[in-house]
């Protein structure tokens, strides 16, 4: 097969080369033993753009010992912080040389607005490498007194090693970035098994890490399916740490595979069913702007969208008519259209099961307030889809519909609204809207999530940590916590005058 | 609003290209005249001959710079820049650094009589990597969260000073600049800057780098001036609320004891040193001789961390003596633009004065000049690589810092001795061990009074590993995360969520 294909940029004359094989030592290389291959498509137009080259477990094998050998020889502790640092500074102003040809690869592939991919998702990685860039030469240990006099303890904060990353499809390039950016400032090396489904800004990527100057195999790129390339990474003996973003389901499943091989080290970044309260002192439109881009950004695939809106209930019916409007209001179309706000969800898979949520909404007798039909155009597209009158029990409450599907209570108390938003296995994210300061205050603190918003949803930054609690996940992304995911610790204890008596 | 442009045709063995930027007193983003249309020579230590002249600033330029500085941290700068911004100006400024690597190390050397290869070598990757380094820590300024109780939420923040007033010496004028710039703008303070006099031109060319990365007018003001009249104005004034200085112990007492008088402004100062350097007789000879020579005739003797005083054991003493001697006697003085000079001539006449009043000092209280001791060459200020031995501790040239090349070497014998010797002054900058047995090595460090203590290297500096002294040497340090503290002023916030009285 073709080792570079040409995918046409939709409304223009150019198209964009994207290499198909494995990106193992800085160079695109076929399967050592399989012909396998990937069908890699466009969710707006359910058409094939080109076949990838998969990984089977061998591959795997190559990519861990290329990197592992990166890491001895010309990384991990082979390397400066400076260096490290300029390396990682380089690659982020490739990309963002490269953003719009990104872009339009990665709407091609995900269905997201073009637009949205280059100023948000592409943004937001250029600084999160830059950010992190800033990091890599002020990774310091620290030097602890014992006696001050015969001894002196310093810590050194080693690189893990060699790291397997499982990212997802829901934003290819950012969640790229998120993993990438702190094992790198790190020093450590990485086996990238980006999603099957979107896979082509990550081989893309790969071409930039080569010509950023990345010394082979300290970033290998090998697209496969998670039962193949996720399962071989998570039982390698030779992997340090795993660290994965998706389902909750998967990532039990990594979580033990990591137990029954050699014990690597495992960060999760899983699902959630984060609630979005609004109590009756909140600014009604501003928490109905908030409430639809909480559940309408990238058209609800996001492990923090707000999919249980709890409003009190003396504001219930009129909040509800307020965001019904505002759902009404976003184009969700074709991502080179530069109306459109949203796109298409990512595949066939994902869409039929959004609708079988929707459809088993329905049947558990929820009020559909807008939404829920489905179109009879190409594309797989999914509108607005809210739900009222919804009880606790209801599949809809209480799974992950990874759409843009809102399930809409109502609540008298606080007491009540917490005790709502808690009751759930999902531990993520979670939202509030008051004007009250202490109710802020108090509701943040009692509500079960790695991340608390309050009077605005969504919105992260690269230098705050962002993680779950419960069975959202496991360790922290973002921040210079993300940092600690890739440090291993090693004390050492110098003995500089204690003379040992013998025997005891 | 006049500017004047210096332009200067280089056509020497190490650096050949014509140089042409504007000069003045730089306020707001532009470059004047100084308030008195008076200017100060530059002068060229390799002849005494004037390069150029350059506007002299005045008070009253210093308090329009504190305007321009107060409005801009207000309205441009400040708490209204998000850190990743500062940091992306702050990487913008060191990339054109890097652009301008060869042009910025040429003008250091013709100003300061360094050598070019040297200022190639360690000035400027030190000024640009300082610069790199704090760029990265711009979005990393991090309060605290405090647990107290229930019904309250305590947390901190770092925020920047406002105007802070920076004073930079002669000996490192571009790496000084860059010590200070760094922290200062990473963390968001407003900055006025007087350069040394006697070194001007490298600062003025980063004025045209600064507006070129895009900082608004303002944040950075340069007003080159004298000590007694600049730099006393911006100790004494009312509204900066930080003084930085470097230079000598005596001109910081002013810098602390003006602010004390005014407005109790923040003061950090970095300042002298008489840096003992400690041989034992286990040292790794060839190493520990190499290390004393850049100890000692790095940058003419005009380095505050000079490792000035080099105590040897007696079991090496001779051998030390021979092999030290006939480097110090290879060192090649010339111009400091032909590629195999070591060492350029001193800073200035005044400098240059001193130096030699501290020679025939030695010689006066009877100390041995083992070499040098005299002038080198008929004009330009070169001193020759001099050492002293055979000293007395009250000797002036054993108590007091001659920033020059001349060195005394001091024979001790057992370790209690010598780490009395060591610490019995009143400088506590650095210090160097020179021994193979580490256990010792470290032993020592830990014992002697200083801000950095080498073990087996002398002179090393990263951005990253904080630099500063004990005792009269100094207060705060600068470099590393440290320097961050020099900058943030801490305010902590107290929110009451339930507590009634």
């Amino acid at each position: 097969m073709a080792n570079v294909v040409q995918i046409a940029v939709p409304k223009s004359n150019s198209s964009i080369a994207v290499p198909t094989g494995l990106f193992i030592d800085n160079e695109f290389v076929p399967s050592v033993d399989s012909k396998e291959t990937i069908k890699v498509f466009n969710p707006a137009t359910e058409s094939v753009l080109c076949e990838i080259t998969a990984a089977s477990e061998k591959d795997i094998d190559v990519a861990v010992a290329s990197s592992r050998k990166a890491f001895r020889t010309t990384w991990g502790k082979n390397v400066t912080g400076v260096e490290r640092s300029r390396l990682i500074n380089k690659l982020a102003d490739l990309i963002e040389r490269d953003a719009q040809t990104l872009a339009e690869l990665e709407s091609l592939n995900n269905g997201k607005p073009v637009k949205v991919a280059r100023d948000f998702d592409i943004g937001d990685s250029v600084g999160c490498l830059r950010y992190y860039a800033g990091w890599a030469d002020k990774i310091t240990g620290e030097s602890i007194e014992i006696d001050r006099k015969t001894k002196v303890a310093i810590t050194h904060p080693e690189p893990i090693g060699v790291c397997g990353q499982i990212i997802p499809w829901n934003y290819p390039i950012q969640m790229w970035a998120w993993k990438v950016a702190p094992a790198l400032a790190v020093g450590c090396t990485i086996v990238m098994k980006p999603s099957e489904i979107t896979p082509l800004t990550a081989l893309k990527l790969s071409e930039l890490v080569k010509e950023a100057g990345f010394p082979p195999g300290v970033l290998n790129t090998v697209p496969s399916l998670g039962s193949v390339g996720g399962a071989a990474l998570s039982l390698h003996k030779d992997v340090d740490k795993v660290a994965f973003t998706g389902s909750t389901i998967t990532g039990r499943k990594i979580m033990e595979a990591a137990a029954k091989s050699n014990l690597k080290k495992v960060s999760l970044e899983l699902g959630g069913k984060s609630p979005h309260i609004v109590f009756e002192s909140a600014d009604i439109d501003q928490a109905a702007n908030w409430a639809a881009l909480g559940i309408l950004y990238n058209t609800g695939q996001d492990c923090t969208a707000g999919s249980r809106l709890y409003v009190q209930d003396t504001i219930y019916d009129k909040f509800l008519a307020v965001l019904a409007g505002k759902a009404k209001e976003l184009i969700i179309g074709d991502g080179f259209d530069e109306k459109s706000g949203g796109g298409p969800v990512v595949s066939k898979g994902q869409y039929d099961r959004v609708w079988n949520y929707i459809e088993a909404g329905k049947k558990a007798g929820a009020r559909v307030v807008c939404g829920g039909e489905k179109r009879s155009t190409p594309g797989y597209y999914v509108d607005a889809t809210i739900f009222a009158d919804i009880t606790a029990d209801m599949k809809i409450v209480q799974e992950e519909i990874f759409g843009p599907v809102l399930s809409v209570g109502k609540f008298h108390t606080e007491d009540e609204a917490i005790a709502l938003a808690n009751d759930t296995t999902y531990g993520l994210a979670a939202g509030l809207h008051s004007t009250d300061a202490a109710q802020c205050h108090r509701v943040s603190e009692a509500l079960e999530a790695g991340t608390i918003w309050i009077n605005q949803y969504n919105l992260l930054y690269n230098n705050v940590p962002f993680g779950g609690k419960k069975q959202s996940g496991i360790g922290r992304e973002l921040g210079r916590n993300a940092l600690d995911e890739y440090i291993s610790v090693k004390a050492v204890h110098w003995n500089y005058g204690e003379k040992l008596d013998w025997p005891l | 609003m006049s500017t004047t442009e210096f332009t200067h045709e280089f056509n020497t063995p190490g650096y050949k290209g014509k140089v042409s930027f504007p000069t003045g007193i730089f306020i707001d983003g532009k470059f004047s005249a100084g308030g008195d249309g008076t200017t100060i020579d530059v002068i060229n230590p390799t002849n005494g001959k004037v390069i150029t002249k350059i506007a002299e600033g005045t008070t009253a330029d210093i308090d329009r710079a504190v305007k321009a500085a107060k409005r801009a941290y207000h309205e441009s700068w400040g708490l209204s820049v998000p850190g990743a911004e500062r940091g992306k100006l702050l990487s913008r400024l060191a990339d054109l650094m890097d652009e301008h690597f060869d042009e910025l190390a040429a003008l250091e050397a013709l100003d300061n009589g360094k050598t070019y290869s040297w200022a190639k070598a360690a000035d400027l990757p030190l000024s640009v990597g300082t610069i790199r380094y704090y760029a990265g820590w711009a979005d990393k300024i991090h309060g605290q969260v405090i647990e107290t109780s229930e019904d309250k939420l305590a947390y901190t923040r770092h925020e920047p000073f406002g105007v802070v007033g920076q004073i930079i010496p002669w000996n490192f004028p571009l790496m000084m600049m860059s010590w200070k710039l760094g922290p200062a703008l990473a963390t968001g303070n407003a900055i006025v800057l007087k350069p040394s006099e006697f070194t001007p031109l490298t600062a003025l060319r980063m004025c045209s780098l600064i507006n070129e990365a895009g900082f608004p007018p303002g944040t950075v003001n340069v007003v080159v001036g004298y000590g007694h009249t600049v730099g006393a104005a911006i100790s004494e004034h009312m509204l900066i609320d930080k003084v930085a200085f470097t230079g000598s112990t005596l001109v910081g007492r002013k810098v602390m004891e003006a602010a004390a008088k005014t407005n109790l402004k923040n003061v950090t100062l970095e300042l002298g040193g008489k840096s003992p350097n400690i041989v034992f007789d286990d040292a790794e000879l060839e190493g520990a001789v190499n290390w004393s020579i850049h100890g000692i005739f790095w940058n003419h003797g005009q380095a505050c961390c000079a490792g000035s005083r080099i105590f040897v054991q007696s079991g090496i003493y001779d051998k030390f003596l021979k092999a030290f001697t006939e480097k110090a006697q290879s060192l090649k003085l010339g111009d400091p633009f032909h590629t195999d000079s070591y060492q350029g001539p001193q800073v200035s006449q005044i400098q240059y004065d001193r130096i030699m009043d501290f020679i025939d000092s030695g010689k006066r209280e009877g100390a041995k000049v083992h070499i040098g001791g005299e002038r080198h060459g008929d004009e330009g200020y070169w001193i020759q690589p001099t050492i002293f031995t055979d000293t007395k501790p009250d000797m002036r040239i054993v108590r007091e810092e001659i920033f020059g090349p001349v060195g005394v070497v001091i024979k001790f014998e057992d370790e209690a001795d010598v780490l009395r010797q060591a610490n019995d002054t009143l400088y506590g900058l650095a210090a160097a061990v020179f021994t193979k047995d580490i256990t010792r090595g470290i032993q020592f460090a830990h014992k002697l009074e200083a801000g950095t203590a080498w073990i087996n290297c002398v002179n090393q500096l990263h951005p990253n590993v904080p630099f500063g002294g004990y005792k009269q040497s100094g207060v705060g340090r600068e470099l590393g995360e440290y320097a961050l503290n020099n900058y943030t002023n801490v305010k902590a916030v107290h929110v009451n969520l339930g507590h009634t009285i």
